[in-house]
């Protein structure tokens, strides 16, 4: 594939062929504001938030869907454009809560500040589980809104809590599509798609189906793509920001998804797919999106050695523990002794279990459970 | 694994999940690969999305199916047969690779000697898909290439489970299908580590790297590193370890993380010999139905608290990461193990960290030579890795096998160990489901899964449910020679008349407590997929 060169905000750029404009504009460390855009996708052009000035081109073309050609020369921050941006997004926020996005302070709030403003709970950024995390926020922020001329007015829908991992609050929701369309793009399933509700046309399961009866599979994919708070996993609302966040492989197939676990106070908050891999690639499944934290932190975890005395179990130090089966495994013939090592535990562990048996033992009787 | 080292040298995936996506035919035999692997599958479906065949062999109407150029119903058991009907049109037709079976393999003679006795009319009558279909699926999967051969335990877990990975292997050397990027022969490993335990030695015959036990010239090796003496004797498998216990020989077991019971086939028998042992300990991160059987349990970190890799089902060794402090008195598995070994005396487990591990690992396993934590966290490497310059290893055998040439393996047809007869008439095969994991010690304890799917279901026809006079959601008696379990009716055409279907993971209704424990002769997996069962309607409920 050939490369091209091309302007940006009087930046020239060399990409590779078949990029678009977008794709250019990151590449050089360039902001255009985006909605329904989302590198997983196919391009879509439907929020028009990514206009861009382009010489001797009519109009403003999406930079999302526009391919970079050779020579172009491309503005992406003009006061024209703004204003255009500041339009659709002003239509945009008559159906969304935005008091506390038009509002200076609103950084500096807390979920249990008063407001000064006295704007109700169900309209505050602070109060949304996606606050700190949203795109919308971002986008707002980048293009500058301190009013909306347009009053708002609520969907006043109910919020659907009927699954077990994740709530849908569609009275959130901007009709960016990325949901239904990872679902059908990525995922192949198409559990939701637009559907009518009263005048307008919502992403929704058919005919308002419970999502228990669709063919929906719980894998998140749609909450991890969503901008804005209308899909969120139930257990990080009103978390916030993570504290920290740590890259690892999940730990229960064999495809070895990469997943980031986000940390706040000592706890996993949320389990993200990664996307920078050649192995899942921003995706996994139910198991590792949703219940990881609910495994490492449950209360039926072992907490501490047990040793069984007529019968039942007691604790015990780890000396204790560990003495009693040093001691009564050195009392044993070492050829009545086996050890069974594990597909679950990590490469070191099994390396040091066989090493247990044939450098300890003196056998080879080591094995695992998954004879694959 | 052993048939694919029997026919290319090498056990693993040859290929890996980047390049799924641009095969332009994929054949899926023993896989439900949306519940077991449902990353894997959105590759898969992107493959058929860009013009790609998708050829799935299963009894069951599976997601997959949706998806499927050709959907080939075939008996379970009847795999060797229906790959070799297939092999045999290939060769009839002229459409086999012959350029690769001659520069790159051996013993095709042999092999095309024992397709004989594949002829249509018979593979028809023992698999039960119609000749059409086989010649039809034999022309997508020759004429359209790449392709790309996947299979899971549907495959493995068979008395001749070795013979139906070598009939894949056999078909993908047919059709010049190896060594190249979207196809090969790609086994889907169940567990997160399978790869990695085999990798690393947790087998009774090898050492790490898979350096065999009875190899002088490895054991010297081994000796002199470990400053240790070494048995060259190949050990005993899981369920030897099993048998011993029950019959004495084996006295004391220490067991990591795994939980036998459920796993094993044969749970009745598994559980009477761990309690039969005079001493079992047993590490893991919950009370498992195994840890309530032992005389102390070790409280394990979980992956979330420790630092390791995993090596996945592409030989992708990646990183696991220490994110949270182990929850109480907790210890990483391979502290646990190093402190017992000191506290008996025993030398070379002063290891303080993985990463020291994983240099000792690098330093004696060839295929893991080159790797070291400073690469990983670059990202995952794929063995084989000798070298720290070596950049990993997406495709096997490419321009030459890792055993030199590709071996034929002529193939016959043998029935399972058990099938059907008059007392117990229906065929009970066995699966995973996406909601929960392997036993189920971790995913049944998720509030969320367990909502989704919280009890045992069997599957049973339309017809089979009718005749015994079963509606959907009854409970019922499932009995085979072994035991009987009970579990919920879920009337489905999903399975053929004749078929039955069980999940692993529910203790209530211990599918193993039914499974056949019948071993295939070389790689010694046990007939999880195969076994005869009646059903009835249960009247405790
Ligand atoms: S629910 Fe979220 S992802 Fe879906 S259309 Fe609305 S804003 Fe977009
Ligand atoms: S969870 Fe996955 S399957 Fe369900 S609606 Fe969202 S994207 Fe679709
Ligand atoms: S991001 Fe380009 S049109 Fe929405």
């Amino acid at each position: 594939m050939g490369e091209i060169t091309l302007t940006i905000e009087g930046q020239e750029i060399t990409v590779d062929e078949g990029m678009t404009v977008l794709d250019a504009a990151e590449r050089a460390g360039i902001y255009i504001p985006t909605l329904c855009y989302h590198p997983d996708l196919a391009p879509y052009g439907a929020c028009r938030l990514c206009i861009v000035e382009i010489e001797k081109m009519r109009g403003l073309p999406t930079a999302c869907t526009t391919p970079a050609t050779d020579g172009m020369v491309v503005q992406t921050k003009t006061p024209q454009l703004q204003e255009f941006r500041r339009g659709i997004l002003e239509l945009m926020l008559s159906e969304h809560p935005h008091p506390c996005l038009t509002c200076w302070r609103r950084e500096r709030c807390g979920p249990y500040d008063i407001c000064l403003r006295n704007v109700d709970v169900t309209q505050r950024c602070v109060t949304c589980p996606n606050n700190g995390i949203c795109e919308l926020q971002d986008v707002v922020d980048y293009i500058g809104i301190d009013h909306v001329d347009l009053p708002y007015t609520s969907r006043e829908l109910p919020i659907d809590r009927e699954n077990p991992f994740f709530e849908r609050d569609y009275n959130l929701c901007i009709l960016c599509g990325r949901c239904v369309r990872v679902c059908q793009e990525v995922r192949g399933v198409g559990a939701i798609a637009f559907t009518s509700r009263g005048s307008e046309s919502l992403p929704g399961t058919a005919f308002g189906h419970p999502l228990r009866d669709s063919d929906c599979k719980y894998c998140g994919a749609c909450v991890d793509v969503c901008p804005t708070g209308a899909l969120i996993e139930r257990h990080r609302k009103y978390k916030g920001i993570p504290d920290s966040k740590v890259a690892t492989t999940c730990h229960y197939c064999g495809v070895g998804c990469q997943l980031e676990l986000e940390l706040k106070d000592g706890r996993i908050m949320e389990v993200i797919p990664l996307r920078d891999n050649d192995v899942n690639r921003g995706q996994a499944c139910v198991k590792g999106r949703f219940s990881i934290a609910e495994v490492v932190h449950h209360p039926d975890r072992l907490t501490t050695p047990l040793i069984k005395k007529n019968g039942s179990f007691e604790e015990a130090t780890w000396d204790e523990a560990l003495e009693l089966v040093a001691s009564k495994l050195s009392s044993f013939n070492k050829d009545e002794i086996v050890v069974i090592s594990s597909a679950k535990c990590t490469n070191e562990d099994n390396y040091v279990m066989q090493k247990f048996a044939r450098a300890g033992l003196g056998h080879n009787n080591v094995d695992h459970c998954a004879r694959l | 694994m052993a048939g694919l080292v029997t026919t290319l040298g090498s056990g693993a995936m040859t290929n890996s999940i980047r390049d799924i996506s641009n095969a332009a035919c994929i054949l899926a035999i023993g896989t439900n690969t949306t519940e077991a692997h449902p990353v894997i599958a959105l590759e898969m479906k992107k493959a058929v999305n860009k013009g790609g065949k998708l050829i799935v062999a299963n009894t069951r109407e599976i997601d997959l199916v949706r998806d499927a150029t050709i959907w080939l119903r075939h008996r379970p058991g009847t795999d060797v047969t229906l790959l070799m009907g297939m092999a045999r049109v290939i060769v009839d037709e002229g459409l086999a690779d012959t350029t690769f079976v001659d520069e790159r393999c051996e013993n095709f003679e042999e092999f095309k000697e024992s397709l004989k006795a594949f002829d249509l009319a018979t593979v028809e009558g023992i698999t039960g898909v119609p000749a059409e279909k086989i010649v039809e699926a034999a022309r997508t999967y020759a004429t359209n290439s790449p392709a790309a051969i996947f299979y899971a335990m549907g495959i493995t877990q068979h008395t001749h489970g070795t013979d139906n990975v070598i009939a894949t292997a056999n078909l993908a050397m047919l059709t010049g299908n190896m060594g190249k990027p979207s196809a090969g022969v790609n086994p889907l490993r169940g567990q997160n580590n399978v790869q990695g335990a085999c990798d690393l030695g947790a087998l009774p015959n090898v050492y790490p790297g898979y350096q065999a036990v009875a190899d002088s010239a490895i054991k010297d090796k081994f000796e002199r590193a470990w400053d240790a003496f070494l048995s060259d004797k190949p050990g005993l498998t899981v369920t030897e370890m099993f048998d011993g216990a029950y019959e004495g020989s084996i006295k004391a077991m220490y067991i990591m993380g795994e939980n036998p019971p459920l796993s094993e086939p044969n749970a009745n028998h598994a559980i009477e010999a761990l309690k039969r042992l005079d001493f079992l300990v047993v590490q893991d991160i919950f009370m498992s139905e195994t840890a309530e059987l032992a005389d102390v349990v070790l409280p394990a970190a979980s992956f979330a608290e420790k630092d390791g890799t995993y090596t996945n089902t592409e030989r992708r060794v990646q990183r696991v990461r220490k994110a949270l402090e182990p929850v109480g008195e907790t210890r990483p598995d391979w502290l646990i193990t190093c402190q017992i070994a000191q506290k008996m005396g025993i030398k070379g487990f002063e290891f303080e960290s993985p990463s020291e591990i994983m240099e000792e690992i690098a330093s004696l396993t060839p295929t893991y030579g080159g790797i070291t934590y400073d690469r990983l966290e670059q990202g995952g490497l794929q063995w084989p890795c000798p070298t720290e310059e070596h950049p990993g290893t997406p495709i096997l055998h490419v321009g030459i096998f890792s055993r030199g040439k590709g071996h034929f393996v002529p193939l016959e047809y043998k029935p399972s160990a058990e099938l059907p007869d008059e007392e117990y008439p229906l065929l009970l095969t066995t699966g995973r489901n996406l909601f929960h994991w392997h036993t189920g010690t971790m995913t049944r304890r998720v509030g969320g899964l367990d909502d989704l799917l919280g009890e045992g279901w069997v599957d049973i026809s339309p017809s089979d449910a009718e005749k015994l006079g079963i509606a959907h959601g009854d409970r019922v008696r499932i009995t085979s020679r072994r035991g009987s379990v009970h579990a919920r009716a879920n009337v489905t055409e999903v399975s053929d008349e004749g078929i039955v279907y069980m999940n692993m993971h529910f203790a209530e209704s211990a599918v193993n407590v039914l499974t056949n424990p019948a071993l295939d002769p070389v790689a010694k997996i046990p007939e999880f997929k195969v076994s005869a069962v009646k059903i009835a309607k249960s009247d405790d409920d």
